[in-house]
């Protein structure tokens, strides 16, 4: 059985590889700082394993996870603008093989969907290929792989290894933001453990009017709106309102389907997202790159989208959910 | 109630434009001491929060062929189709872009688009030039509604395209938060499916807002040149 520990030793050692990549770039800034930070994230992604059966110590990968941020937060990891192909040659190839080029992404999520519709059948003697726990996983990166044997197949690239050195130019801009919803998720967790959820759902509990549906649905929905706004973040959000409302009300209480509520819910959060200016990337950044004189004119442009949206959140949560 | 402090130290921390990371990590140490854990048990809370998280970073595997599909020119390709949306109304050309950038976000092709990529150097100037075309000028303030639904477009295409797709970050964290907390058994595609609905109704929403944009435009311009037409009268007197 390919289980989902595969998938992160195969991320791990993605991380591994581009760190060893980085360490042999003597031209890079922060060779040693960014191959540490990137080398020790691929090794965390090994000894969790562990620490997720319970046969390793977490509070190793504790020290490890705040050194990964201190690395990052003390400037010690940079781009190091790995080299790629020119934009000539980019444009001149995008004319060779046009709209072909879209044939190994699109490989990616046909391939992931026909795996996990596919999974329950694919058995050896009674035992499941893939993880039955983790199919999306599992499928998605047996995918990928696919996708980069077809674009090999393609393309035909002078370096095989090209798939490779190019990811690395990608995570290399992405930089230390690659570990935050890593993180985010890590704090959601660490925020319902302190009871902060069930705090705001004390307070909460206190406007909500016992056993009225349509206003626990808005009140989570709302609820994530706001905390979006005020946090930036819908991933921050999320956890927040989940244990607060999502879980013990929608779900327990009016037995909601789990999928439905979490997924529209995390998009009501997306609603504050666009009005909001505490999400700098989004909505003060754009405003800048364009030389508006009006800094908040893409949140204006946005509003009027948002509420309406938020409100057929409500409406869709409470129709299809319940 | 104390351990809400936490939730203020990231709405600070965000605001003040720290290091996210920085914000996070010392917004989680915060709220763990207020709730009364001791440090072994928060540096434990931190290694079974990395490793029971993982699969929030299953983004990475997409990267090789990302990478090698960009390097054979993917971003030039998709320059080259938007650029056929040349002949377009401004509201057009943008409602073109949002189904662009909302149908590649679906199938995990994020980085098609985006700010800097394509709304400055393409869809900006390309829906900027619409209206020049149709109405001869554009006056400031337009320039700057323009700008604005120019970025919107992308935004919005991005956030409710790219849960459809089930590598998204979001997605795999809320069945990671759920699964660890509630001890679920959530997919990913059960969450990216549901997505489905809103992300239908924010094109069909904003979608008409930038067909709106374009009578809005054409409502304004009768305004303005109706001014200039009895400003050109008055100064004839």
């Amino acid at each position: 059985m390919i289980n989902v520990e595969a998938v992160y030793w195969f991320i791990g050692a993605l991380f591994i590889l581009w760190a060893s990549l980085i360490a042999g770039d003597a031209n890079h800034r922060h060779r040693i700082g960014s191959s540490a930070f990137w080398g020790l994230l691929g090794l965390c992604f090994f000894y969790g394993t562990w620490v997720q059966s319970k046969q390793a110590p977490a509070w190793v990968l504790g020290i490890a996870v705040l050194v990964l941020v201190a690395l990052a937060a003390t400037g010690q990891l940079s781009d190091g603008k790995a080299k790629s192909s020119t934009e000539q040659e980019r444009i001149a190839s995008a004319k060779r093989f046009g709209n072909k080029l879209f044939i190994p992404a699109l490989a990616l999520p046909l391939v992931t969907v026909i795996l996990v519709l596919a999974a329950p059948y694919l058995k050896i003697g009674a035992t499941p290929v893939l993880d039955p726990k983790n199919t999306t996983l599992v499928a998605l990166a047996i995918a990928a792989i696919v996708a980069v044997v077809i674009a090999v197949l393609l393309l035909k690239p002078k370096n095989k290894l090209a798939p490779v050195l190019e990811s690395r130019r990608i995570l290399e801009s992405i930089g230390w933001a690659a570990l935050l919803p890593q993180m985010l998720s890590t704090l959601g967790i660490l925020f319902t453990q302190a009871g902060v959820g069930t705090a705001v759902g004390t307070i909460t509990g206190a406007i909500l009017p016992h056993g009225n549906l349509l206003a626990a649905v808005a009140v989570y929905c709302v609820g994530l709106f706001l905390f979006t706004v005020l946090m930036g973040n819908g991933f921050a959000a999320f956890p927040i309102m989940t244990a607060a409302i999502g879980w013990p009300v929608l779900i327990q209480e009016f037995h909601g389907n789990p999928a439905v509520v979490f997924a529209i819910g995390m998009l009501a959060g997306f609603c504050g997202t666009l009005c909001t200016p505490m999400a700098a990337n989004f909505n003060l950044v754009p405003s800048a790159l364009l030389e508006m004189k009006n800094r908040y004119g893409v949140i204006t442009a946005q509003v009027g989208t948002a509420i309406p949206l938020l409100v057929v959140n409500i409406g869709l949560m409470y129709f299809l959910a319940f | 109630m104390l351990v809400l402090i936490g939730v203020l130290l990231v709405i600070i921390g965000f605001a003040v434009r720290l290091n996210p990371l920085i914000v996070v990590t010392v917004s989680g140490i915060v709220t763990a001491l207020l709730g009364g854990m001791n440090p072994l048990q928060i540096l434990d809370a931190f290694g079974s929060g990395f490793a029971s998280s993982r699969s929030v970073t299953i983004f990475v595997v997409v990267l090789p062929v990302i990478g090698i599909i960009e390097y054979f020119g993917l971003q030039e390709q998709a320059k080259n189709l938007i650029s056929k949306l040349a002949k377009l109304t401004a509201g057009r050309v943008l409602l073109a872009y949002l189904a662009i950038r909302q149908l590649t976000a679906a199938v995990g092709l994020t980085g098609i688009g985006g700010h800097a990529q394509a709304v400055r150097p393409l869809v900006f100037p390309m829906a900027e030039g619409a209206a020049m075309r149709r109405y001869g000028h554009v006056p400031e303030h337009i320039k700057e509604r323009i700008k604005g639904h120019s970025a919107a477009a992308d935004n919005v295409g991005v956030f409710f395209g790219e849960d459809v797709f089930v590598a998204v970050g979001s997605v795999v964290l809320i069945t990671t938060f759920v699964d660890t907390t509630y001890h679920l058994q959530l997919e990913p595609l059960q969450v990216a499916l549901w997505a489905i609905p809103t992300a239908i109704a924010a094109f069909l929403i904003h979608g008409f807002r930038l067909l709106r944009l374009d009578k809005q435009l054409d409502k304004e311009y009768a305004q303005l040149t109706g001014h200039a037409a009895t400003a050109d009268a008055g100064s004839a007197q």
